[in-house]
């Protein structure tokens, strides 16, 4: 298998699973580990000495450091205690944390946000389904399955809609580089802008899925940075939601529409003006990026896994 | 969840934050005795939870306590846009000099609190925004820092106001975000904030939204929350709520579970792009066991405007075998009521599958087709 420096994460990635010991931390370090995902350590205060699938458990993230060296944590914590979870990552100075966590109030969120911004750190989520990179390295919950390696790069507001569409392109044999959950609460720590940022600095991603939903204006934003930056990949979006009625959440914390912001069409609105091909259906996305990318090696020199 | 006026107010007295006299009351002869005791003129103010209330008639004025019965028995029982009012607050009418906003919110793509004021209170943040953006003062809150009591201050001297009228407004500001931070606002407003004619402050009008994430740091208002009786929730959602599945009733007559807020959103997208109308949105989560699933299906069959039932499930952490036994157990327990359509693929896809297709039922693999099919029954019946 080709070795890449993938965004955010890759095979070199080391990363501790904090709230290891609670039933969605031990049975998803199962499946990372079973992903061939370095998990270095756990951390879940009061079960230090003990293992979970052969990982060694600490009280602190301080302990587990002091043996281990790792970039990463994915955190499962129940979302009372979550924030805190994440103040002891950054403070260990991890770079890339992955709060899957659903349900932390907003207020924590802030404040966590603002922390890794003081560290330089990158969170992913919360309300996460995570980050993959296919083949490589997967740190969350993602069903490893619907994805395979290539040249797509996906950012998405949503899980089971990224999974969706990630399975539509596999099956028609795009795969991905990397995708990217960046949460469903109303402050998460990627925008779909530093995201395309990334993508478009990345050599193994040639072609960029956006996918969006109601609520906040990250797409807007998404879409002002594309049009006055301009960008040298294809994007494809998707923005779920164009039904739903205001003021009323959708399943997410995020997924609001406050009055006349934050609609789906705005955001389509948006894209469209910003040369952004839009799919109607999530099966389009195949659809549309398999036209755009006529004519490039859309295995990206990978090998197919099929 | 949204509090009341009268809610706000309660907990900005005890920030000693001004507000007017007053009482809540359910009975005319109550408000009758209030408007004595404040003295009329008074306001009479609906106690619902519906934007733009004064413009939907609910609130009214009377000059004397026999007015304020009046037309508190006017108001109570009513329906101001579908919601029944069940109580007023009786206040004592103010005299007005200037009517001004003060609010902390969240801005979302700054990832902080936002404190804003304006001297053009009165009518919605949103409109002022649009008609006189000049008029508003923001001040990003950092949030490892907060909200000190010179930003109150300089917010303050912008809005004209010197000397102990401005000392008295940047200590009201100063308490408003106290508040938001202590009942983790969504929002928190005071709109307007009354300058008398006497050159004092009232907070005449109160909202605050508690994020629904925060609310087992308040459990009081959780517990209030789940009380309420239908104010702010059909009696599906409350159901649902018990069982925390996350449901939003629609008003067409394709009834629809799925797992995942985006791909559930996705599905009522692509129904109606089919030409259907979606009857509800309803998302059993990640991981659904075969009792959850279960309980969302007899959910949506017990809507009497459902006509079919489009079960979309994409197993992730789902596993399609719990979501094939779910099926099954509705069936045997109340049998299908009404038709469904299944897609199904994903994590145990092939266990799932044939659970169903054992039990007679069909199971297809692409979105679309099942939408475009449960768009079909939905308008012939078959």
């Amino acid at each position: 298998m080709n070795i890449s420096l993938g965004i955010f994460v890759d095979t070199h990635t080391r990363a501790i699973v904090q709230g290891i010991t609670g039933a969605q931390g031990r049975f998803h370090t199962e499946l990372m580990l079973n992903y061939a995902t370095q998990i270095v350590a756990g951390v879940t205060p009061g079960k230090g000495g003990t293992q979970v699938h052969n990982v060694p458990v600490y009280d602190t993230v301080e302990e587990a450091l002091q043996e281990h060296k790792a970039d990463a944590s994915v955190i499962f914590v129940p979302a009372p205690f979550a924030a805190e979870a994440a103040f002891e990552a950054l403070d260990g100075g991890l770079k890339t944390l992955v709060i899957i966590t659903e349900h932390i109030p907003v207020r924590d969120a802030v404040q966590v946000m603002a922390r890794a911004k003081q560290q330089g750190a990158v969170v992913v989520g919360p309300n996460t389904p995570g980050i993959i990179a296919p083949g490589e390295c997967k740190l969350g919950i993602m069903p490893a399955h619907v994805f395979r390696r290539g040249i797509v790069g996906i950012a998405s507001r949503s899980g089971t809609l990224t999974y969706e569409i990630a399975w539509g392109l596999s099956t028609m044999g795009l795969g991905q580089s990397v995708c990217i959950g960046l949460g469903g609460d109303p402050v998460v720590g990627l925008s779909f802008a530093d995201v395309l940022r990334e993508f478009e600095g990345d050599e193994h991603t040639e072609a960029v899925v956006l996918i969006g939903e109601i609520g906040g204006n990250l797409e807007e934003q998404a879409a002002e940075f594309i049009s006055t930056e301009g960008y040298a990949k294809p994007v494809v979006a998707f923005v779920a939601g164009r039904t739903a009625p205001s003021g009323r959440r959708m399943g997410h914390a995020g997924a609001i529409v406050m009055g006349r912001a934050g609609t789906a069409q705005s955001k389509i609105e948006a894209f469209k003006a910003a040369g952004v091909g839009v799919a109607e259906k999530p099966s389009d996305v195949a659809k549309m990026l398999t036209e755009m990318l006529k004519g490039k090696d859309i295995f990206g020199g990978a090998e197919s896994e099929t | 969840m949204k509090l009341s006026e009268h809610e706000t107010k309660e907990i900005f007295s005890k920030y000693k934050i001004p507000i007017p006299r007053g009482e809540l009351t359910n009975s005319p002869a109550q408000a009758r005795e209030t408007a004595t005791q404040v003295e009329a003129p008074v306001a009479i103010k609906a106690q619902i939870l519906v934007a733009g209330r004064g413009r939907a008639g609910g609130i009214l004025f009377a000059n004397s306590p026999k007015e304020a019965e009046l037309s508190s028995k006017k108001l109570l029982g009513t329906e101001i846009r579908g919601l029944k009012v069940q109580s007023v607050l009786v206040e004592e009418k103010l005299s007005i000099r200037k009517e001004l906003y003060f609010g902390i919110t969240l801005d979302r793509s700054r990832r902080s609190y936002v404190a804003i004021a304006s001297s053009e209170g009165g009518v919605e943040i949103e409109e002022i925004a649009a008609t006189t953006p000049e008029k508003i003062i923001k001040v990003f809150v950092d949030p490892l820092y907060g909200f000190r009591s010179y930003h109150a201050r300089q917010i303050v001297k912008k809005l004209g106001y010197t000397g102990k009228q401005m000392k008295e407004l940047a200590t009201i500001f100063f308490k408003l975000y106290r508040v938001a931070m202590d009942y983790d606002a969504e929002l928190c407003e005071m709109n307007p904030l009354i300058e008398t004619d006497e050159g004092k402050f009232v907070a005449a009008d109160a909202r605050l939204i508690i994020d629904d994430n925060a609310l087992y740091r308040h459990p009081n208002f959780q517990r209030r929350l789940m009380e309420r009786d239908g104010a702010e929730l059909t009696p599906q959602e409350l159901e649902t709520r018990k069982k925390v599945l996350a449901y939003v009733k629609l008003d067409g007559n394709i009834g629809v579970i799925g797992n995942g807020a985006g791909l559930v959103m996705a599905t009522l997208d692509t129904i109606q792009l089919y030409g259907g109308k979606p009857a509800n949105f309803l998302d059993v989560g990640g991981g659904a066991s075969s009792d959850k699933m279960a309980a969302a299906l007899e959910l949506v069959f017990s809507d009497s405007r459902v006509e079919v039932v489009f079960v979309n499930v994409l197993g992730g952490i789902t596993r399609c075998d719990e979501v094939a036994k779910g099926v099954l157990e509705v069936k045997s327990r109340i049998g299908f009521v009404k038709p469904m359509v299944i897609r199904l693929v994903g994590t145990n896809e092939e266990e799932g599958r044939q659970i169903l297709t054992e039990a007679g039922i069909q199971v297809l693999d692409s979105m679309e087709e099942a939408a475009e099919r449960a768009v079909e029954i939905a308008k012939t019946g078959r």
